[in-house]
């Protein structure tokens, strides 16, 4: 199905994702605005915005599967195998957030039926953030993402550390935007169009490669995306925030929010920024490197479980910069298969804390999940498969996701990040294993330490299904990577063929 | 005659935004503050951007900064309040950091865009004169910039709403 996005039926088709979504969030918007009072209203709204997502998922397969592809000149969004591969990442996460959330809010007592759509607008943001193809449709769904996000971070206004999680998340994340800005605007001005393919053709027409304007921009743009993606040393706000926010919009920051600037910082490498990657792969290298080292030996001297699950995902921030290095296909397949696992993987084990902590999941430690698999085999089972895909432990999704990454970078010449990468790995089992261990091995506390464990129907489908996902494509990876590789294609350069890559966990 | 009248507006904006930045009092610094935006305007009218000056002028000047007043005044901040920089260190580091972007700014000046990226002469002036100030702004915005146009507009529902929830006691 071709798209001249000249033309208006064609730009609302290829925006129909995003148009769906906002449109269900406006109308959910008028639902909580006239239904304010009851609580059944608001689980009623957290039911529906799944329909919303449900809608958009359903437009972006259909135009997926309909093979939809830009024709006419580059417009302002993308239209490709990676937009659609990425917002579907982004949609699953938005999803298991808002099952996540359902029960959440209830129990907490926090009553506000606008947490719903602004979930849904935050997508929004996102998907935008993954399918611009122009630098102010990028800002723009960053800035959509990120303003959605400060209110859901505050969203428990009777908690001090949320609102203080809120504050600082507002102004690290202002502060970042300028940076980001700033780079946008050198960045025009060296090479004067915003958009991300026209971009890359005027560093190779007017042969700037070494212009200090356009170093000087990108080197912003990077600033801006270390923020938002919380690589150090820009992930300073990162633990604080984690911690106070509502832990089920703490599992949407750290899954799909990263997701989302990820997607945004890879189509602007490979898209704008191929030409100079033997200048930025040096940049991404030190910053993968030394985020591997500081998330990890950091989580390791964590107790709460909370703070710990923070910094494994600054950990996780670096893996995923370890795909990018090499600017190759290989490398954005690679991101593509370990972005989807690390949603799952992260979400699942913040709902784990969710259903563990009554009212004080910033509390809970490895000690008080002592024995919890005699009293909740589901849970326990669901975060031991969560602990060890995210060490990477061969038989869930997260080792292919690790091994796929470090093909890509070994394959590409990166050989001493690909160690760091193996090194850092065993770090994290030092931080992981314990929770797995404390909860097989060591007794209950006492009789009655997991009376308060609640876990809703909706949530205990939600874990089974997630478990499934992460053993099986553990396993059979094969039809998602042949998926990935034709969402990395979308950064072919238009002259050269597809190259196979051989690839064979075994 | 252009080059005169940009040296006096730029140098009254700057000396201005200095005493934004020194006065201790709220009131007079947001009162510089009006100074130097004005100022900012009549440099884009230098730049043949009409419709931007307008545009600062109503917006900044206007609209925005008297919402600053009014919040500085309903807050009722002192005479007086401490330095935000605290100790010597604190200035130090901001000196440096603030010499950093001026010789950044110069370095730009200096290493120019490429020059086939530059506008013909005049060629601004000529299409302000065949379309008008408005409609050179308004085409692209409404045609290539559509989509990020409407954008803005989503992002500022999502945020009155976020403020709305954020800021209102009891709903």
């Amino acid at each position: 199905m071709p798209l001249d996005l000249e033309h208006g039926r064609d730009l609302t088709l290829a925006l129909l994702p995003e148009l769906l979504l906002t449109a269900w969030a406006a109308a959910l918007l008028l639902y909580a605005a006239w239904r304010h009072r009851d609580s059944s209203a608001q689980r009623r709204a957290g039911w529906l915005s799944l329909f919303g997502i449900a809608a958009s998922a359903g437009a972006v397969l259909w135009l997926w599967i309909g093979g939809a592809r830009l024709e006419g000149p580059a417009t302002s969004v993308a239209v490709d195998a990676f937009r659609w591969a990425v917002d579907l990442i982004i949609l699953v996460g938005a999803a298991l957030t808002v099952l996540l959330s359902v029960h959440y809010l209830d129990r907490e007592g926090i009553r506000v039926p606008e947490y719903h759509p602004l979930v849904l607008f935050a997508a929004v943001g996102m998907m935008l953030l993954a399918g611009g193809a122009d630098l102010f449709v990028l800002f723009l769904g960053l800035e959509l993402m990120s303003v959605s996000v400060y209110v859901l971070a505050g969203i428990n206004r009777r908690n001090p550390a949320s609102a203080e999680a809120a504050l600082k998340y507002f102004l690290l994340g202002a502060f970042a935007s300028a940076f980001l800005l700033y780079g946008i605007a050198l960045t025009y001005g060296a090479t004067g169009t915003t958009k991300l393919s026209r971009i890359g053709a005027q560093i190779s027409a007017l042969g700037i490669e070494s212009h200090p304007m356009l170093a000087a921009g990108l080197a912003l743009l990077f600033v801006g995306f270390g923020f938002k993606v919380a690589a150090v040393p820009f992930h300073m706000w990162t633990p604080d925030v984690y911690d106070g926010a509502p832990t089920p919009v703490t599992a949407f920051m750290a899954a799909s929010v990263k997701a989302a600037a990820f997607a945004a910082l890879v189509r602007l490498l490979l898209e704008a920024f191929a030409a100079l990657q033997p200048g930025w792969d040096g940049v991404v290298w030190g910053l993968a490197a030394i985020t591997m080292v500081v998330g990890n030996l950091i989580a390791l001297a964590q107790r709460a479980v909370k703070r710990m699950l923070a910094y494994s995902s600054i950990a996780h921030a670096g893996y995923l910069l370890t795909a990018l290095v090499s600017g190759s296909l290989a490398g954005a397949a690679a991101f593509l298969f370990y972005l989807l696992f690390y949603t799952l993987m992260t979400v699942g084990a913040f709902a784990v804390l969710i259903a563990k902590g009554r009212s004080g999941e910033r509390d809970v430690t490895s000690d008080d999940l002592s024995g919890l698999a005699e009293s909740h085999p589901l849970l326990a089972l669901t975060m031991t498969v969560c602990m060890l895909s995210l060490l990477g432990f061969p038989g869930t999704a997260g080792f292919i996701g690790k091994w796929y990454i470090l093909t890509s970078a070994t394959g590409a010449g990166y050989a001493g990040l690909a160690v760091v990468l193996v090194l850092t790995t065993v770090v994290s089992a030092g931080y992981y294993l314990p929770i797995v261990m404390a909860m097989y091995m060591k007794p209950r506390l006492h009789e009655m330490a997991h009376a308060d464990v609640g876990l809703p129907r909706v949530v205990r489908g939600m874990l089974v299904a997630l478990v499934v996902a992460l053993l099986f494509y553990g396993i059979w990876p094969n039809q998602l990577l042949t998926l990935a590789r034709e969402g990395s294609h979308a950064f072919l350069p238009p002259h050269v063929t597809p190259v196979a890559v051989p690839f064979s966990p075994n | 005659m252009r080059t005169i009248l940009f040296w006096i507006f730029s140098g009254v904006a700057v000396v201005s935004a200095l005493l934004c930045i020194t006065r201790r009092s709220p009131v007079a610094s947001a009162l510089w503050l009006v100074t130097t935006l004005f100022h900012l305007a009549a440099l884009y009218v230098l730049l043949d951007a009409h419709f931007i000056a307008a545009v600062q002028v109503l917006v900044y000047a206007g609209a925005i900064m008297v919402l600053f007043l009014f919040v500085i005044m309903l807050l009722n901040l002192g005479r007086t309040g401490p330095g935000d920089m605290k100790g010597a260190w604190g200035r130090v580091v901001a000196g440096v950091a603030g010499f950093v972007l001026l010789g950044e700014l110069l370095a730009f000046r200096l290493a120019a865009p490429p020059g086939r990226l530059r506008l013909p002469a005049g060629a601004v002036e000529h299409a302000a004169e065949e379309q008008g100030a408005v409609t050179a702004i308004a085409r692209p915005l409404f045609e290539a910039y559509l989509v990020p146009f409407e954008i803005t507009s989503v992002m500022l529902l999502a945020a009155i709403v976020g403020a709305v929830v954020l800021a209102k006691r009891k709903l």
